[in-house]
């Protein structure tokens, strides 16, 4: 019995001289040698894989272009920039594990951020907790914004603005046909998710705000795939405005049920026209929807590192083939490492307070629109851009600076389908 | 919820669209529930991979039709496919957990639910994805109520299946000896009824029905590789609700579904569509325990 418990005590010992050794080679691993460690979490298994590995093809192109452009100068010298993943599975709980992971086991200093909003809240609050700076570009929610976070950064329009143009697009046509826009009746069909919502939460401010009616309020549970039961109401009630978000399966299923079941309205707002390739599978029948993005590549945004916009479109495509259209999830990963590299320049430090500060003071122009970032984190010096799609093509029609095409209003259904 | 009642009592066509919905809707859940009460009733194995088999049958009529066939002639490929796939995951899998208690089995196909997710989801990718028809909408009352011909027409290929499943289990050999196993499998061994072939086919029989209900779902709605799990617990309510030996109480749940998912959707708003079916089978879990127990105290 005496043995037994030296032993463990000897076995203990050596574990935890273990784990230290382990922390003081970890101490470095943020910088090794010439090569600065970026970490993420991302989604490469399980539902949210396919706007994951997009993410992912944005980051590795931008650490791939800065790097033969000369890597990051910091206090003179040169380094590379290299990204470490772990697959969080779609899962936040396992998103929080792996930023545990990256900054206590691998020593990860500075952190991008994950796909979905649903995961960056779960990583958020780890990041915080060790003070380390992330640069996230997947998350949109506004209540991520609103928790106070002071070490995360994010480069997109926050979800509130992802619909609200199409209000203002209504209450413009509607006043420019001489009609009252309080007489406007609104359908809203939203996911019960935080970024649906938050979609929802910042419409609904807008419709009260034109004093227009709210008619139909559904919220879809997130296992449902029939909005059958809501479309009827839509079909008795006849709102003149239908605004739907519900990530890929919400624009599929509605999309889907609105073509068998001839529903129409003149105007129609959904979210993920384009990862839910509502255009290749239903055709005709999606003429005139209104999609809000982040980014499009007709836009005229320049940057030093890509170009422009197109610049950036034909680059992505040589890089990978099998993109027929860049989602903007791609783009937007891609502007968060630019974000990085410059700060790092600019901070001239690896201090993660050093370099906390100087995201903070980030003002700059990107093929992916101009970055700037609120007390909140938040990037507010680009807006969001409405396209409408057109002869089976995505037009963008507001805000009017950038429009590429006029707005068909009201949407010219197609017979038959 | 008053507002969306005068709504209905306004406009009373619109009930023939929610039944109609409830219809064709809950005539894929009967298909993919009687399924299921089969291998429960049969083996006693509560299959939580169901909903999964479901959405393989409809990623098959997917891939099909993305090469040019016809999703429906997609029907036969997935009813087999399924089949040889259920053949071979009874051998790799269920037979070995069979004799066990219930948790072996729950964790079994609970595991195999999870991996054929995420299998999909590396071979078929994670988009949302539906195959077309090509079949029109007919419009009734100004367009009030529509029906998607689709819809009907798998209403009436579920009816067909059901129908072919039900003349099979009364009249073919392998049939009664499902049926003989279900009631007593020891009696039944001891007649000479082998009666691991029988869970086998059992087991195929259910996976080939999901097959099926997997085609005709993926043409009237949307599937993605995690979808399945909607499906499973849509199949266990009816079955639940129904019991396992009764195949008209479980067509009957399954249209009830259809309906009271239409109804709660349609008053409630869509946020209670789901919420409506759970509270409906506690409803009846409560009324089955206060009936059995005056059932039991009438026998004692």
């Amino acid at each position: 019995m005496m043995k037994q418990t030296f032993d463990f005590k000897r076995v203990g010992c050596a574990a935890a001289s273990a784990v230290a050794l382990a922390f003081a080679s970890m101490a470095h691993a943020k910088v090794d040698g010439d090569i600065i460690i970026l970490g993420a979490a991302m989604s490469l298994t399980g539902k949210y894989s396919a706007n994951g590995h997009n993410a992912k093809n944005g980051y590795d192109i931008a650490v791939k272009r800065v790097n033969e452009m000369g890597g990051v100068k910091v206090d003179g010298k040169s380094y590379q920039l290299k990204v470490v993943y772990y697959d969080d599975e779609s899962t936040p709980a396992r998103g929080a594990q792996l930023a545990e992971r990256l900054i206590q086991q691998d020593g990860v200093k500075y952190m991008l951020g994950p796909y979905s909003s649903g995961l960056t809240k779960a990583i958020a609050p780890v990041t915080e907790k060790y003070k380390i700076p992330m640069v996230e570009a997947e998350g949109a929610s506004r209540s991520l914004f609103t928790q106070g976070y002071k070490y995360m950064f994010c480069v997109i329009s926050t979800s509130e603005q992802y619909l609200g143009s199409a209000v203002d697009l209504k209450a413009e046509v509607t006043k420019k046909a001489g009609k009252n826009v309080s007489d406007v009746k609104v359908a809203f069909i939203f996911e019960n998710d935080p970024f649906s919502l938050d979609v929802r939460a910042g419409v609904e401010e807008d419709v009260k705000r034109h004093g227009m009616k709210v008619v139909i309020d559904d919220k879809m549970p997130r296992d449902l795939n029939d909005i059958s039961a809501t479309l009827t109401k839509v079909k008795a009630l006849k709102p003149d405005l239908i605004l739907i978000s519900g990530h890929e399966k919400g624009a599929a299923t509605a999309a889907r049920q609105m073509k068998q079941m001839q529903v129409s309205a003149p105007m129609i707002g959904i979210t993920h026209c384009e990862s839910g390739k509502l255009i290749s599978q239903f055709g005709a029948s999606t003429e005139g929807f209104l999609c809000p993005t982040q980014w499009d590549e007709t836009l005229s945004y320049k940057g030093k590192y890509f170009g422009t916009a197109a610049d950036f479109d034909k680059h992505v495509k040589a890089t990978f083939p099998e993109y027929k259209v860049v989602p903007y999830q791609l783009a937007q990963a891609s502007a968060a490492v630019l974000v990085w590299k410059e700060a790092f320049e600019r901070a001239n430090s690896f201090d993660t307070e050093k370099l906390r500060d100087a995201l903070a003071d980030t003002n700059m122009e990107t093929f992916y629109g101009n970055i700037k970032f609120s007390k909140a984190g938040n990037n507010v010096a680009k807006p969001m851009v409405l396209r409408q799609i057109q002869g089976g093509e995505l037009k963008v029609v507001a805000p009017t600076r950038w429009a590429s095409a006029p707005l068909v209003y009201p949407r010219q259904v197609v017979a038959g389908n | 919820m008053f507002s969306n009642l005068t709504l209905l009592a306004q406009a009373p066509v619109l009930n023939i669209q929610l039944l109609l919905d409830g219809l064709f809707i809950g005539a894929t859940f009967a298909l993919a529930a009687y399924g299921l009460a089969l291998v429960w009733g049969v083996m006693n194995v509560k299959n939580l991979c169901q909903g999964d088999m479901v959405i393989l049958g409809g990623f098959i009529a997917v891939t099909l039709s993305k090469h040019g066939l016809h999703p429906i002639l997609g029907l036969p490929v997935a009813i087999v496919a399924l089949f040889i796939y259920g053949w071979i995951v009874y051998r790799l899998i269920i037979c070995r957990v069979i004799e066990r208690d219930l948790f072996t089995s729950l964790l079994a196909t609970f595991g195999l639910a999870i991996v054929m997710a995420q299998s999909m989801n590396l071979i078929f990718g994670p988009e949302v994805t539906t195959a077309e028809s090509g079949f029109k909408t007919l419009v009734l009352f100004d367009g009030l109520v529509t029906v998607a011909e689709i819809k009907a027409v798998s209403l009436a290929l579920a009816a067909a299946l059901a129908t072919v499943v039900i003349v099979f289990m009364k009249r073919s050999r392998m049939g009664q000896a499902i049926r003989a196993t279900a009631q007593d499998a020891r009696a039944a061994r001891v007649m000479g009824i082998d009666t691991d072939r029988v869970y086998q086919f059992t087991y195929a029989l259910n996976a080939a029905i999901c097959g099926a209900a997997g085609v005709l779902i993926s043409m009237i709605w949307t599937i993605q590789p995690f979808f399945g799990i909607s499906h499973s617990i849509r199949a266990f309510v009816i079955v639940t609700a129904a019991g396992f030996g009764n195949l008209p109480g479980v067509i009957l749940a399954g249209f009830g579904l259809g309906f009271a998912e239409q109804y709660s959707g349609f008053l409630l708003g869509a946020q209670f569509q789901q919420a409506t079916v759970v509270g409906l089978l506690v409803v009846v879990l409560v009324a089955r325990q206060i009936q059995q127990a005056r059932h039991r105290r009438a026998v004692a």
